[in-house]
């Protein structure tokens, strides 16, 4: 018995797992949008969802 | 917020045209510089540059590219987004409790757009994230709303230009998703599977020409099997489906040769791999299903903006309106109105359903819905329609027809339903794959009939191998590939075009219609006649500087050099001017009805002829009267683009027949045309939202026609047309329903529209003759009984290939031809 009957289906396991992956990723949107994230990462600056509390200023002339 | 509030020094000179320190277009002088060298063009940007700087934000203007556009503050309070009808509608919530709205934002277009929404978080405390799509202008606001109103971030995206509209295609939207990544997943699976397929492909041929031991031949061939099958009864199944809804339909579709050359080799291909002998065709039959399987996705993704025209449509009516009761006024959302509510329409608000005036005297902006390029004054008595915007004064309004029933929801229905009924433009590929079929199965019965006589034992296997080598694979990408470049070039031009039939049917010159307010002509309002002296100028400026009427702004920019004085007091009068006091002198400024009843009939008779010329010129007549005395008068219009008359006439060049169909007044319409050349007979105005419709859909029975134009009046023609065209400027939300968007200003793209459809079907036709020769040599192979599945397989992937470069080096859109 060669070790072919063994490596060929692990190697098919392993494609399943990637296409698992794959199908998984896809369905939960991952590649719905896929030209902003191309532009976001180019806009190195501080992670923004720490936002800072906002002045008074601006508050006092835009309510 | 009001200008006011923001401080800036009174007036002094500036030389030469300094760009506005925003957006970059030129300050009209009497807007001085600070003493930063700043200097803005209109108050919007001042506003916008100052949330920008104040939050640290300065790194947006070292962005290369910017908006292009000044920012046009409505001063709406957007006080419905927090009505408790609306956040049940539209609000979700996020596991967190957070709270999350979809927002569709106009005038989104670049890298600094997305980088100044999503910094929005910076900007407003209690915003947790905002994340922009950039290809469809819809932003997902997460925020905490115990800390903060929907309406402030609403006011806040506003002030940096991007005019946020509720988005109401939930379902749509989430239908579309799951569609879109279905699709994707069966391409991963379709690829994946391909690829391992050809390995095992990879080891039989090797051992077919190095010599292998049967056993692990057959080994292979039951895991090419075992690995083909699921990729047809899963991604590939969609073309056995098209293929039997187009025999069911009896419309010719390309997945029916497709499905018959699938088909057949994976029979034969279990057959063979049962019986343990013969070809077997799994890798041509798994590459082919991938490779129709991608061209098809970039073909989908590119048409499918047209789908959800309709649904952001709605968003430009309110989501609410001002209800007035017994004890009081309460917001309701525009769902809930009925006929006979009475309802309060502000300034600069929209109204949300059609009615009759009660009390108050306005002006209404109805170019949105019938095109009308003047505002159209309204007292008691009069209609009013739902999506008009209210300019100057307060009206009250009695609920005649809401929601449904409303005009602009009926216009919108038969924009659906005109949408619908629109025929599928039968594709020149589509078409070829019906005389395909018949002719390679009337081959396939001949080669199995001849074979017969000679060797009856190679007969079926050589018809088979007939069907599969002629699986029109380069024929399917011919076109999606061709059109999908096109469209990516052209896009790269400010072209924007959404599906591939519409290259097919600029490619020749046909009827093209165009509305004018907007379209031939700039949307804005300007100065078109001014008769009186130059040192009344300084004086109107000041009179009409902080007012938000179309005429105001059509001053401020006409003389964008003079200086303004500063003014002392202003009154600012409904449907009429404004009375001010500049320099302590008394200046009126509005219709000659509001100026005749208020200054002294003193004999200089210096403004008879340009009242005159403005009455029968088709312009908006203004006079100004200064210390009681009227002293000038000027006539407003919309003043015709640039290249019109050079577009128009290199589009005749082409053979185009063009005429204009306006909604607008058709004395204005025919003094526009005739300044183009235009034969009275083929400038129709006075055409209503719907006349529009009939006249495109008579004119559709002549042969294909092409509507251009730029707002919702025009939206149920344009997508009634064969190709509808929405040119830049134009209510974006509205302009969905075209089947191209020109994004550049100007009427220039047109040309270029036309010649890159041209070109584009030049590659398409040079694609299927690529194809089609292919398939002559494979077919002459298997007639002759000398195909193999090595044969095959290189066969099949090799006319692909040449399809695909052949569609990467075309020169369809470029630069050079403006």
């Amino acid at each position: 018995v060669s070790i072919i009957y063994l490596v060929v289906p692990l190697a098919t396991l392993v494609v399943l797992a990637a296409v698992i992956a794959f199908v998984w990723a896809a369905r939960r949107g991952q590649f719905d949008d896929l030209d902003s994230p191309s532009v976001r990462m180019l806009h190195d600056d501080a992670d923004v969802s720490a936002a800072r509390p906002s002045d008074g200023r601006w508050k006092r002339r835009y309510r | 917020m009001s200008v006011a509030e923001l401080e800036r020094p009174a007036s002094a000179p500036v030389a030469g045209a300094r760009a506005c320190t925003h957006c970059g277009l030129p300050v009209p002088a009497g807007f001085a510089a600070d003493d930063e060298g700043r200097a803005f063009c209109c108050a919007g940007c001042e506003t916008a540059y100052a949330i920008i700087h104040e939050h640290g934000l300065d790194a947006y203007y070292g962005m290369t590219e910017r908006r292009d556009g000044p920012v046009r503050a409505s001063g709406r309070s957007y006080d419905e987004l927090d009505h408790p009808t609306f956040q049940q509608l539209y609000v979700r919530r996020t596991p967190d409790g957070l709270a999350q709205v979809d927002l569709y934002l106009d005038g989104v277009h670049c890298a600094a757009c997305l980088w100044l929404v999503e910094r929005v978080p910076l900007v407003v405390a209690g915003v947790a994230r905002a994340e922009l799509n950039l290809r469809r202008s819809l932003a997902r606001v997460i925020w905490d709303d115990r800390q903060v109103p929907l309406s402030t971030i609403a006011r806040t995206l506003e002030s940096l230009g991007y005019r946020p509209h509720p988005f109401r295609g939930l379902e749509v939207e989430a239908a579309r998703r799951r569609e879109d990544r279905a699709m994707l997943a069966r391409i991963g699976v379709a690829g994946a599977i391909a690829a391992n397929v050809m390995l095992a492909a990879l080891a039989l041929y090797s051992g077919w020409l190095g010599g292998m031991e049967h056993e692990y031949e057959r080994f292979f061939r039951w895991v090419s099997l075992a690995l083909t099958a699921p990729t047809l009864l899963w991604p590939g199944r969609v073309f056995f489906t098209g293929a039997w809804a187009s025999l069911r339909t009896r419309t010719l579709h390309m997945d029916l040769p497709i499905a018959v050359a699938l088909g057949a080799g994976f029979v034969q291909g279990v057959a063979n791999t049962v019986r343990d002998a013969g070809p077997i065709y799994f890798d041509g039959l798994a590459a082919l299903v991938f490779a129709l399987l991608a061209g098809r996705f970039v073909q989908m993704r590119g048409q499918r903006a047209a789908a959800d025209a309709a649904e952001l449509l709605y968003s430009l009516t309110p989501s609410t309106a001002r209800v007035v009761e017994d004890d009081g006024t309460h917001d309701l959302p525009s769902e809930a109105l009925l006929p006979g509510m009475r309802l309060e329409v502000r300034p600069g608000e929209t109204l949300a359903a059609d009615g009759v005036v009660l009390g108050g005297r306005s002006s209404l902006d109805r170019s949105l819905l019938t095109g009308e390029s003047r505002p159209v004054s309204v007292s008691e008595g009069d209609e009013v329609f739902a999506g008009t915007t209210n300019l100057s004064s307060t009206l009250t309004v009695r609920v005649t027809a809401a929601g449904e029933t409303s005009r602009l929801a009926r216009l919108v229905a038969r924009i659906e339903e005109s949408g619908r009924r629109r025929a599928p433009t039968v594709q020149l590929a589509d078409r070829l794959a019906g005389w395909f079929v018949g002719v390679v199965l009337v081959l396939a019965v001949v080669t199995w009939a001849v074979w017969r006589s000679i060797d009856p034992a190679v007969a079926a296997d050589n018809a088979i191998a007939l069907l599969i080598v002629t699986c029109p694979c380069a024929l399917a990408l011919a076109t999606p590939l061709a059109v999908s470049t096109a469209v990516g070039r052209a896009a790269r031009q400010g072209i924007l075009i959404k599906g591939g039939d519409v290259v097919e049917l600029l490619a020749r010159p046909s009827r093209i219609l165009l509305d004018k307010t907007g379209t031939i002509t700039e949307a804005r309002t300007a100065l078109v006649e001014w008769s009186g002296p130059d040192w009344v100028k300084p004086l109107v400026l000041a009179a009409e500087r902080d007012s938000a009427h179309p005429i105001a702004d059509g001053f401020l920019r006409a003389w964008p050099d003079v200086a303004i004085p500063r003014v002392t007091e202003a009154v600012h009068t409904v449907g009429g001017g404004i009375e001010a006091v500049v320099d302590g002198r008394r200046v009126i400024v509005g219709s000659p009805w509001f100026v005749s009843v208020r200054h002294r009939a003193t004999g200089a008779d210096r403004t008879a002829r340009p009242v005159a010329v403005a009455r029968t010129a088709p312009l908006t007549p203004v006079l100004v009267a200064v210390d009681g005395e009227i002293v000038a008068a000027a006539g407003f219009g919309d003043p015709i683009r640039d290249d019109a008359g050079r577009t128009l006439a290199e589009l005749r060049r082409r053979g185009w027949s063009i005429g204009i169909l306006s909604g607008d007044d058709p004395a204005v319409v025919a003094s526009v045309g005739a300044r183009l050349g235009f034969a009275p007979a083929d400038c129709a105005g006075g055409a209503s939202p719907e006349e529009k419709l009939r006249v495109v859909e008579r004119a559709r029975a002549h042969g294909p026609i092409v509507v251009v134009g730029d707002g919702v009046n025009d939206a149920a023609a344009i997508a009634a047309a064969s190709v509808g065209i929405g040119v830049h400027g134009g209510a974006e939300a509205s302009l969905a329903t075209a089947d191209v968007y020109l994004a550049r200003p100007g009427l220039a793209p047109l040309v270029q529209l036309a010649d890159g459809s041209a070109r584009t079907m030049r590659v398409i036709r040079r694609n299927i003759a690529f194809s089609i020769v292919y398939n002559l040599i494979g077919a002459t192979l298997a007639v002759t009984g000398r195909i193999n599945p090595l044969v095959a397989a290189v066969l099949m992937p090799a006319s692909s290939l040449t399809v695909v470069l052949a569609s990467w080096l075309s020169t369809t859109f470029t630069d050079g031809e403006r």
